[in-house]
């Protein structure tokens, strides 16, 4: 951030004419208006339009608060899993050499490239009733499509690179000097990870957490198709609001859509915050 | 591509805990459940298979999906280029407010998207009311899909465009201006193909985005098959019918699509770093 | 503490960075290991750590197979180039901090480990700063705070790669002092990495020049410097002039880049032989005849073909302070030479010049000498070496 504002700072001879400036800085705020602060006002706008009461209402209602709950399950266990997943494979590729670290970062990288409804999608064909092994969980009285354990799978997948491609670069850049002195100085594997290594990386951990745990809270591709649409049972807040919106209950589908964009607005909020905290490190390193 | 298990010897533990954890949890999570496509496929026969993926309704289908998805990407190419520019190159009221606002298409839950959209553009909505009244009807037409497309796309390209224009190093431009370059010339000879390499990334992102995306779409789409009916909504109604062969034989088609795009993202990355 | 190392080979794919390196080190020295960047200084240094395991050979400490020896077991204290200091950990936490991670049974009290810290901290004049954190300190600082946590765990060998190479010219000098006294104070074995032949020299007790992967050679400053082995340690050691010479069938070395020279047979006369044909208008310039006797009585039948001495080739050294420089020819042999550039900068004068041949030539003269001599900007000196160095 600093870095834009200084470079701001410049001659005359490479700066663009002011009424350029102002005609460019126009058009791109004009552009995010429409296509971002526009739907976000639309949603308190539409939430409230017909007073606070039914705005509680909705959002108190046994099923809101069932699609809270499952909302809060999922990310629960979707995120500790997701930043296991990416301490241990950022230690792995970030603090050795091997071969084959280019491949190992590209498969990290390939739920970010599915569609979410294949995410979803691949669940099912592997857990569905139809299949082998989905007969067998069936007859085990296992259910894990269309309840909850395919919610969270499917979140799983889709939330699976956040962490590990938040902490890989950074590890990466932080190199392996100071884990060495840390165990040249006599510390263990363990402590060096812990006094040393995450200390360092905690922001970026931090970071990832929050970017994973927005993601797996908002999901809706996948997860609508491994849901099985079972209100109050199987609904996570954005199937909630499907649901709402596709019954023509607008006040009670936007009611339920403003916690999750309070949800993302926190979200940006942390970000933004810990981008300077980011960047000041960043300095004075 | 050779499979990660030789390494340098180093003194810092936990390698191999390290990486077993990783590899199972990319087996189980990624590469076992995305293997199942292929299983799945390949109980189809070959003429089954290419049926499913040519009939004209899947067909019309890529037509909106590819297009419009590239269509929102140019447009994202374009406006993510200037706002990139300017919160990079100038000071103005709020900066730091619409920096942020940038990211709110990751941050925002695709169906909230999806309803605040529809609901804008409805022929009664605020937008959709006056853009009636001019003719164009955007919910529920082809016009609606593209605008998701661009919500959803466009931090890719601004985010990607942004740290390369922060990296320009001002004083080339200083020199361009000292040889009595003009502030045009020395934009389409000087800067512009610096950030080319990253803008094309952004744009390669957002069109793999755009590809993919269901939950804001869907509302405001229609969903009229032929007309704005995309890829991955008729995955999910082939599902819905218990066409499973169906629904996995177009989402292979999808998947091979979204690998070409990582390759080429991938080698468009190493690219643009190589610059 | 004696360290034996013994034939160690260490490749980086297909990049040899150690090429079947043996060295003995005896307690107590400090030791510069010296090259240019890829010799395989660090990775030498890196493996006696520990922190890199060679291909094969191996690494004796105190008696003891080094390879059976984890990072801890093997007690050394390793600054590194960039001081890894823990940039989350303050000061006195940093130096601390090997302390601390010992199992319970032998880590010292918090009373005995903060007194221990403190006293480390006096000593490398830090004891003002134990609450900053590593980005509020100097290079200079960061160095000295790197190496008292490396001391801490009280270690029986030091190892330093390029322990002062982040830093600027003056702080350098300072430290390096202060690091010699310290290491004769400790009683403990030093083996430190650089690239600067100056301070590997007023450092070290002995140096080790490497390059390649290879140890070139071994020995004290003094060794090293007055009788280099090899062309590659001569000019990694400083400046040089390089001459044609000849070695005939007896083995004895002739100068053969020689523009005038007395003519042996007619040395009552004092006659000189011109070598080159361009040399006759030079000397009439520069030469008049009442410096350079019997000049003028020359007959162009004297200007002579160069030496065609028998024997093979070879090409001789001279450091440019081992130049003599002269406005008129007094010895036996002279090089011919134009004055470029006259640098009057320090204890030396730096004199570049350019003989007939074209090629350049550097010399350093005392600046009173200069002086006496009153040369300037293009004018045209004879010059000689004191004395050659050949490497076979």
């Amino acid at each position: 951030m600093s870095n834009a504002e200084s470079s701001s700072v410049k001659s005359t001879a490479v700066q663009e004419p002011w009424w350029m400036r102002v005609l460019l800085i126009a058009v791109g705020v004009g552009f995010l208006l429409v296509l971002i602060g526009l739907p976000l006002s639309a949603v308190f706008v539409e939430a409230l339009h017909k007073g606070i009461k039914p705005y509680w209402q909705s959002l108190l209602h046994p099923d809101a608060l069932a699609a809270v709950r499952l909302t809060l399950i999922v990310a629960a266990i979707a995120v500790p899993f997701n930043v296991l997943f990416g301490l241990a494979a950022s230690w792995a590729i970030a603090k050795f050499e091997f071969s084959g670290k280019q491949f190992l970062l590209t498969l990290i990288d390939l739920p970010f490239a599915v569609s979410p409804v294949i995410s979803g999608l691949v669940y099912i064909l592997l857990f569905g009733a139809h299949a082998a092994l989905g007969r067998w969980l069936v007859d085990n009285d296992i259910q894990i499509v269309f309840a909850v354990p395919g919610l969270v799978l499917a979140t799983i997948f889709i939330t699976f690179p956040f962490v590990a491609r938040e902490l890989i670069p950074l590890m990466q850049e932080q190199g392996t000097e100071e884990e060495e002195a840390a165990i040249l100085l006599g510390a263990n594997g363990w402590q060096t990870f812990r006094r040393v290594t995450l200390p360092n990386i905690k922001w970026g951990l931090l970071y990832g957490v929050l970017l994973c745990n927005a993601r797996a809270m908002g999901e809706f591709g996948a997860v609508s198709v491994v849901s099985g649409h079972i209100r109050g049972e199987t609904n996570t807040l954005p199937l909630h609001v499907e649901i709402l919106y596709n019954e023509y209950n607008f006040v009670a589908a936007f009611a339920v859509a403003s916690l999750l964009t309070i949800l993302a607005l926190i979200t940006l909020l942390l970000k933004s915050f810990m981008e300077m905290k980011f960047a000041t490190g960043k300095k004075r390193h | 591509m050779r499979i990660p298990l030789l390494r340098q010897h180093s003194v810092l533990p936990g390698f191999g805990l390290a990486m077993g954890w990783t590899l199972f949890c990319l087996a189980v999570v990624v590469l076992i459940p995305l293997s199942g496509l292929f299983f799945k496929t390949a109980t189809m026969t070959g003429e089954a298979f290419w049926q499913t993926i040519s009939s004209p309704r899947v067909i019309n289908a890529y037509k909106i999906s590819f297009g419009i998805a590239f269509a929102a990407a140019l447009i994202n190419a374009f406006f993510g280029l200037i706002v990139a520019w300017i919160l990079v190159r100038y000071t103005f009221p709020f900066k730091r407010i619409v920096d942020a606002a940038v990211d709110l298409p990751f941050a925002l839950p695709t169906a909230v998207a999806g309803i605040a959209l529809a609901t804008l553009y409805a022929p009664q909505g605020w937008l959709g009311k006056p853009l009636a009244e001019l003719g164009i009807k955007v919910a529920f037409t082809p016009l609606g899909i593209l605008l998701a497309l661009v919500f959803v796309g466009l931090p890719f390209v601004v985010r990607t465009v942004q740290p390369i224009l922060e990296d320009l190093e001002k004083d080339v431009e200083e020199v361009a201006a000292s040889l009595g370059a003009s502030r045009r010339q020395i934009f389409c000879r000087v800067l512009l193909p610096q950030i080319f390499p990253a803008l094309l990334t952004g744009f390669a992102m957002s069109f793999a985005r755009a590809l993919g995306e269901y939950g804001s779409v869907i509302f405001i789409a229609g969903n009229l098959p032929n007309v704005s009916e995309i890829i991955p909504l008729l995955i999910t109604i082939k599902l819905e019918q218990y066409d499973y062969t169906g629904a996995t034989a177009l989402a292979v088609v999808m998947l091979l699509a979204s690998f070409v795009l990582l390759l080429l993202i991938n080698i468009l990355q190493k690219w643009s770093s190589r610059q | 503490m004696e360290i034996l190392v013994q034939n160690i080979n260490k490749r980086f794919k297909e990049f040899v960075a150690l090429d079947d390196v043996s060295l003995p080190i005896k307690s107590g020295e400090l030791i510069a290991l010296l090259g240019p960047s890829g010799s395989g200084k660090t990775t030498l240094l890196r493996i006696i750590a520990g922190l890199e395991f060679a291909d094969s050979g191996t690494i004796i400490l105190n008696g003891k197979d080094a390879n059976q020896q984890s990072v801890k077991e093997r007690n050394v204290g390793f600054v590194f180039q960039h001081y890894a200091l823990f940039r989350h950990m303050s000061v006195f936490e940093n130096v601390a901090f090997g302390l601390r991670v010992r199992p319970k049974e032998t880590r010292p009290s918090k009373a005995i480990i903060r007194e221990k810290v403190m006293n480390l901290l006096q000593m490398v004049h830090l004891e003002m700063f134990h609450d900053r954190y590593p980005s509020q300190l100097s290079g200079g600082q960061r160095q000295r705070v790197a190496l008292a946590r490396a001391l801490a765990v009280e270690p029986t060998v030091l190892l330093l790669d390029e322990p002062f190479g982040a830093l600027d010219a003056k702080v350098r000098k300072e430290l390096r002092h202060w690091m010699r006294k310290l290491h004769d104070d400790m009683n403990i074995t030093s083996i430190f990495v650089t690239h600067d032949q100056e301070e590997a020299m007023e450092v070290s007790d002995r140096l080790v020049v490497m390059s390649n992967g290879r140890i070139e050679q071994v020995g004290t400053p003094a060794d090293v410097y007055h009788t280099p082995a090899n062309s590659f340690v001569y000019d990694f050691l400083g400046n040089y002039n390089e001459f044609a010479g000849v070695k005939d069938e007896d083995g004895v070395v002739h100068l053969t880049e020689v523009d005038v020279e007395k003519s042996a047979s007619t040395t009552e006369k004092s006659g000189w032989l011109h070598r080159h044909p361009e040399i006759e208008k030079i000397m009439a310039k520069i030469a008049p005849s009442k410096t350079l006797d019997h000049a003028e009585s020359l007959p162009a039948a004297e200007i002579v073909a160069p030496k065609q001495l028998v024997g093979q080739k070879v090409t001789l050294f001279a450091r440019p302070h081992e130049m003599i420089v002269t406005k008129t020819p007094d010895a036996n042999e002279y090089i011919i030479a134009k004055v470029m550039h006259i640098n009057p900068a320090g204890p030396l004068v730096k004199i570049d010049l350019e003989r007939l041949n074209g090629r350049p030539l550097q010399a350093e003269i005392p600046k009173n000498v200069l002086d006496d001599l009153n040369i300037k900007k293009f004018d045209t000196v004879f010059v000689r070496p004191k004395e050659t160095k050949l490497f076979e």
